[in-house]
């Protein structure tokens, strides 16, 4: 693995070389390293990029690094990812991505994955997103999540892009099975000319599922963002989406929610809160000592938290 | 330690709401400033924090003309500032707040001592966020938390005693004492209140945005609650004037 590829681990996954347990490095659309545990198969595709993490039934507490890097400008990864989550498991999968690109070619990483969730499953996925280097080429990450959650499970995804990611367009699709749930926490920061979109779509299948989707953002610059939520609830079920932003600068932020009932018990709320951040908060931090930008700076450190 | 000298401050149309208020805190006192809503009570305590600049007069502190300093500046000179309505955080955390107002890293302890101190049970809060789930009094107490782990000259507290309905009063009165006898500092209390009213060492009238009385508390204070309240244009007045 190269330097980049270190570099951008520590930031995206806080890794410092291999991980322990099971793991696959992508590197600029190859392998640079990978290792199967006794409960966690990870295994390459035959019929295109990307590979299948096949986790045991009942496994517990196992971390599975599945991160991604694109190092130089030029390269434009297409990566299938599928995790397959046997019964009563219990992981956490840090995945991530970081792109990097010093030249005038765009630098890319579309990642696909699908997640299938077998009863009473547990799983946390963490992903962190980031763009470095200087070049003129854009930083560009596309993840697309499709998640089939079975009864009694539970996915909670938790997402973060920082800096440096010059656009970005987030598909996450669920459908959710009785008694199951997914969360979704995204945390975005947005500056310069960027535009992150994200688009949720949960069919609430079974009764008693449920949904939560809250997104935090902040747009500074000129940068752009859109956040489209949608929750179908098709059966007695309880679903929540909330879009809370900062908007500074030039920076512009719209939240577009639809929810659907299709039953006469689904409970479905929708929240959305845009604006600067309030001039009482930075009065009040200013009044413990903090300057104007220290207060500014801390109020949206806590608010991406 | 405190001096102002006839700050006056008249907003963009025309109103005076601060009229030539000229007094002094000394230092270790506690001075309760008092009178009836809109009087200036608040915006006299938002003109001492650096939040509204006064139309003209002087504010000394510790003997420094700080009358054009910042919000920032002053916090660091030592001027503490609990807000009437405290302010929300998304994603701040009690914990953090009161790093903050220390200026340093608290330990555990010390952290869980302040929120002890107003009634609040540090290992069911200190992680909380200070946000919309917090309730009016919650809230309410960690300002106050957060002015005790600032430990600075001068400590102004604007109506502390509003929205704090579940703890006990005392425990309120325990704080000022406490802040008194620990901090080498003066404390500014705004109230309504008699029992704070009370424990003050000088209590400042202000009412049309004037200083209409001020002395110890033996001396204004029979005035204030003899029934008629001659401060409040002879409204009955009984604990307070609400």
């Amino acid at each position: 693995m190269n330097e980049i590829t270190k570099s951008l681990l520590a930031m995206i996954a806080d890794l410092k070389g291999e991980p322990d347990g099971a793991y696959n490095i992508r590197e600029d659309s190859g392998c640079a390293g990978r290792q199967s545990t006794a409960n966690v198969d990870i295994v390459p595709k035959k019929d295109k990029p990307g590979i299948d993490i096949i986790v045991k039934p009942g496994t517990k507490g196992e971390k599975i690094y599945i991160p991604a890097c694109v190092t130089h400008s030029g390269v434009n990864d297409l990566v299938y990812n599928d995790f397959i989550i046997g019964e009563d498991a219990d992981v956490t999968i840090i995945a991530g991505c970081g792109v990097h690109s010093e030249g005038e070619e765009d630098a890319v990483h579309n990642g696909i994955h699908s997640f299938s969730v077998a009863k009473n499953a547990r799983v946390r996925y963490v992903e962190k997103h980031v763009g470095t280097g200087k070049g003129t080429g854009k930083r560009l990450i596309n993840p697309q999540t499709y998640i089939v959650l079975d009864e009694g499970s539970y996915l909670e995804m938790d997402t973060m892009q920082i800096k440096g990611v010059d656009s970005t367009k987030r598909i996450t699709k669920a459908a959710v099975a009785a008694g199951a749930k997914v969360v979704v926490k995204e945390k975005l920061m947005t500056h310069g000319e960027q535009y992150a979109e994200t688009a949720f779509t949960v069919d609430l299948n079974g009764e008693g599922s449920g949904a939560d989707l809250v997104s935090r953002s902040v747009a500074r610059d000129h940068s752009r963002q859109l956040f489209r939520s949608c929750i179908n609830g098709n059966v007695a079920c309880t679903g929540h989406s909330e879009c809370d932003a900062i908007i500074m600068d030039q920076g512009v932020v719209s939240a577009i929610p639809e929810l659907t009932a299709n039953h006469v018990d689904a409970a479905l709320i929708h929240e959305a809160a845009i604006g600067k951040i309030a001039g009482e908060q930075l009065i009040k931090l200013m009044t413990l000592g903090l300057t104007p930008e220290e207060a500014e700076a801390k109020i949206i450190e806590g608010f991406l938290k | 330690m405190l001096e102002l000298k006839n700050i006056s401050l008249t907003v963009e149309d025309g109103a005076e709401l601060l009229n030539d208020v000229s007094f002094t805190v000394d230092d270790g006192k506690l001075v309760v400033i008092t009178g009836p809503n809109g009087g200036g009570k608040s915006t006299l305590a938002k003109v001492i924090a650096g939040i509204i600049q006064p139309s003209s007069g002087q504010i000394l502190f510790d003997g420094v003309d700080i009358t054009n300093k910042s919000i920032t500046e002053r916090a660091k000179m030592g001027v503490s500032f609990a807000f009437q309505q405290p302010v929300r955080f998304k994603g701040l955390t009690v914990r953090e707040l009161l790093h903050l107002a220390a200026g340093e890293q608290l330990t555990d302890e010390q952290a869980s001592t302040y929120l002890c101190e107003v009634g609040l049970c540090a290992s069911e809060y200190i992680d909380r966020e200070v946000n919309g789930s917090l309730s009016g009094g919650e809230i309410k107490r960690i300002e106050i938390a957060m002015i005790m782990a600032r430990r600075t000259r001068l400590s102004i507290f604007d109506e502390p005693e509003a929205g704090i309905d579940l703890w006990s009063f005392n425990n309120l009165i325990d704080v000022f004492h406490k802040l008194r006898r620990e901090l080498k500092g003066s404390l500014m209390i705004i109230s309504h209140q008699e029992r704070i009213l009370d424990v003050a060492d000088r209590i400042i009238v202000l009412a049309d945005g004037k200083v209409a009385a001020q002395g110890s508390k033996n001396h204004v204070l029979p005035e204030l609650l003899g029934g008629k309240c001659k401060f409040c244009c002879g409204q009955e007045c009984v604990n307070d004037h609400e």
